[in-house]
């Protein structure tokens, strides 16, 4: 339908060349940055993962190919790699469905039309634009044992010996736990937020008319209907727990004796710690294959409770 | 019990339950700041105050002596804002071609490179800091600036939005002799205003806020972003809270203000990586 080149008159044999080709040469053009960047910072340095996940390596001397040895080491022989997954596990378990609870009761609380509803809002969000660094430095001061407000707030409320949270193994999770949770709450309560907008008024006034209670509402009309959000939200929590590096960093340094060493954290330390490149290569890509397959494992089960319209 | 008190004791109790979660989040914060003007002694009063008497503004000063806040905050904002602005460019580039032109191959190799957003970036973490060492741009901002000059995800939202535009926008323009890429400059871009302006705030916060990638990268102190200078300065200041405070306080405010100055547009792009995901 284009009138831009018309057979009929006299152009140039080029123009008509061009006018053919105008779209594809462009395209190239045009995604000639993203190709090259895509090709050298990603799609090699996976091809280069995967030979390196197959080296001894320290960078000093010459790589050694010493082929599945360094996976059957971790999986087999590494009692702190299986300390670590137990870690990283325990923290995505205890973390997930606290943040989806909590994101979703702060999303529909926020979703009613109150006065002044806006300056709560602004209050929930704080955590999210401040950085997790920042903000661990925040948490470290908050769990201190024994001049920490959280332990004055428990001896306040009269528990009369309160956790010494980063230095008992026991509690340091939980900790960490607990200021993750802060720290994202808002961020997924937006996107609770913006699936509870969507949910049709006129649902919620006929089932008011058949007297409906809330409890029930909550049940047969938002949790259902919300249930493509609670889906994409706990997918993507999922990955971020697995891979929960920044607050272990900042806050415990993988301590006290080994409780809050993650699997990312592990990896870092192999990697540019003690130079062990291509031990730390196998974790990540075992890493990947635990994310991998329980994303699938997900998208699976998300046909028993996830409702598309 | 009247439909109105209802009404009114639901009211009310929202606000209480609304009140305590808003207050426990935002105490944090107070408390930082609290503290990063008490003295020594006064960090370990009990009961704790959130009002410091006298204010010691010591801290602060003895923060910007142990660590160069103000550089590392000045690192980051020059990181953060060329990284937004050259994403800015490749991803629209991307964006129109795979949202607006016809190719043979564009389908399958848009998925490819939705593909590639699967793999986590400790898989690359390894290779791209020896890439990095062997191209020499370790410790410098290259090694920080190349590989994040593009992203698959920008080019998914800025592609969304292109695709709502009308065909006629562009036909119009084209009867006028324009190329392609000239109504991709001068007629796409311009009213793209809102999706560039939200994905430029995204990807200013995640530079800004980016941890592990500049910790591996960088040596040089003095190239330090903000978030590695201040796990530096943490280093300094141990256990000296009240200093700690300060230096943290100083690398949050910033953002901080931004925030509230600009609070509507990261709760619209809040909002949009939430629907562009779904």
């Amino acid at each position: 339908m284009s009138v831009a080149y018309q057979p009929g008159k006299s152009r140039s044999r080029f123009a008509r060349w061009f006018y053919h080709r105008e779209e594809p040469l462009s395209a190239s053009l045009l995604l000639l940055p993203a190709v090259l960047n895509t090709l050298f910072f990603t799609v090699f340095p996976v091809l280069m993962a995967v030979w390196i996940s197959l080296q001894s390596w320290d960078l000093l001397t010459p790589p050694q190919f010493v082929g599945l040895k360094n996976y059957t080491e971790i999986l087999f022989h590494d009692a702190h790699f299986r300390q670590a997954v137990g870690n990283t596990v325990y923290f995505v378990l205890g973390q997930v469905p606290l943040n989806v609870a909590v994101s979703l009761f702060l999303a529909i609380l926020l979703n009613q039309k109150l006065k002044g509803i806006s300056w709560f809002r602004t209050a929930f969000y704080t955590p999210i634009v401040t950085s997790t660094v920042s903000v661990a430095i925040v948490w470290l001061w908050m769990l201190n044992g024994d001049f920490g407000l959280i332990n004055w707030g428990l001896r306040f409320m009269g528990i009369s010996r309160p956790p010494n949270w980063l230095v008992d193994p026991f509690w340091a999770k939980p900790a960490l736990i607990l200021m993750t949770v802060w720290k994202n709450a808002g961020y997924y309560m937006v996107m609770f937020l913006a699936g509870l907008q969507s949910i049709p008024e006129s649902l919620y006034e006929a089932a008011e008319v058949d007297g409906a209670r809330s409890w029930r509402k909550f049940w047969s009309i938002t949790f259902p209907l919300i249930s493509p959000t609670t889906f994409l939200v706990t997918i993507l929590l999922i990955v971020d727990a697995f891979q929960i590096f920044d607050q272990v960093y900042i806050i415990t340094k993988g301590g006290p004796s080994g409780s809050t060493e993650t699997i990312v954290y592990y990896i870092y330390n192999h990697g540019f710690e003690w130079f062990k490149m291509g031990y730390a290569s196998a974790m990540a890509w075992i890493l990947f294959v635990i994310i991998f397959i329980l994303t699938l494992l997900q998208f699976r089960l998300q046909r028993k409770w996830v409702h598309y319209e | 019990m009247s439909k109105g008190y209802r009404v009114f004791t639901l009211n009310s109790s929202l606000y209480v339950v609304l009140g305590t979660g808003a207050l426990l989040t935002i105490t944090p914060f107070l408390w930082t700041v609290a503290t990063s003007f008490k003295t020594p002694q006064a960090v370990f009063s009990i009961p704790p105050s959130f009002i410091p008497n006298p204010i010691y503004w010591k801290n602060y000063s003895d923060a910007l002596v142990a660590a160069p806040i103000f550089r590392f905050l000045w690192n980051s904002f020059f990181l953060a804002s060329v990284i937004t602005l050259l994403n800015l460019a490749t991803c629209s580039m991307a964006a129109y071609a795979f949202g607006r032109l016809n190719f043979r191959w564009r389908d399958p190799l848009f998925l490819a490179f939705l593909g590639t957003m699967m793999i986590p970036i400790h898989v690359t973490l390894i290779p791209n800091f020896i890439l990095m060492k062997y191209l020499h741009f370790y410790n410098s901002y290259k090694a920080l600036i190349i590989p994040a000059s593009y992203s698959v995800f920008g080019t998914f939202v800025l592609r969304q939005y292109f695709m709502t535009l009308p065909r006629e926008l562009e036909e119009a323009a084209r009867v006028d002799g324009c190329t392609r890429i000239g109504s991709f400059v001068r007629i796409i871009l311009p009213l793209s205003k809102p999706a560039l302006a939200t994905l430029g705030v995204l990807t200013f916060k995640g530079q800004w806020n980016e941890f592990l990638g500049p910790l591996i990268m960088l040596n040089d102190i003095k190239l330090f972003p903000i978030q590695v200078g201040l796990s530096f300065f943490q280093g300094q200041a141990s256990t000296k809270w009240g200093m700690l405070m300060a230096g943290t306080t100083l690398a949050m405010l910033p953002v901080l203000l931004v925030f509230f100055i600009g609070q509507k547009y990261f709760v619209k792009s809040m909002a949009l990586t939430g629907l562009g995901g779904r």
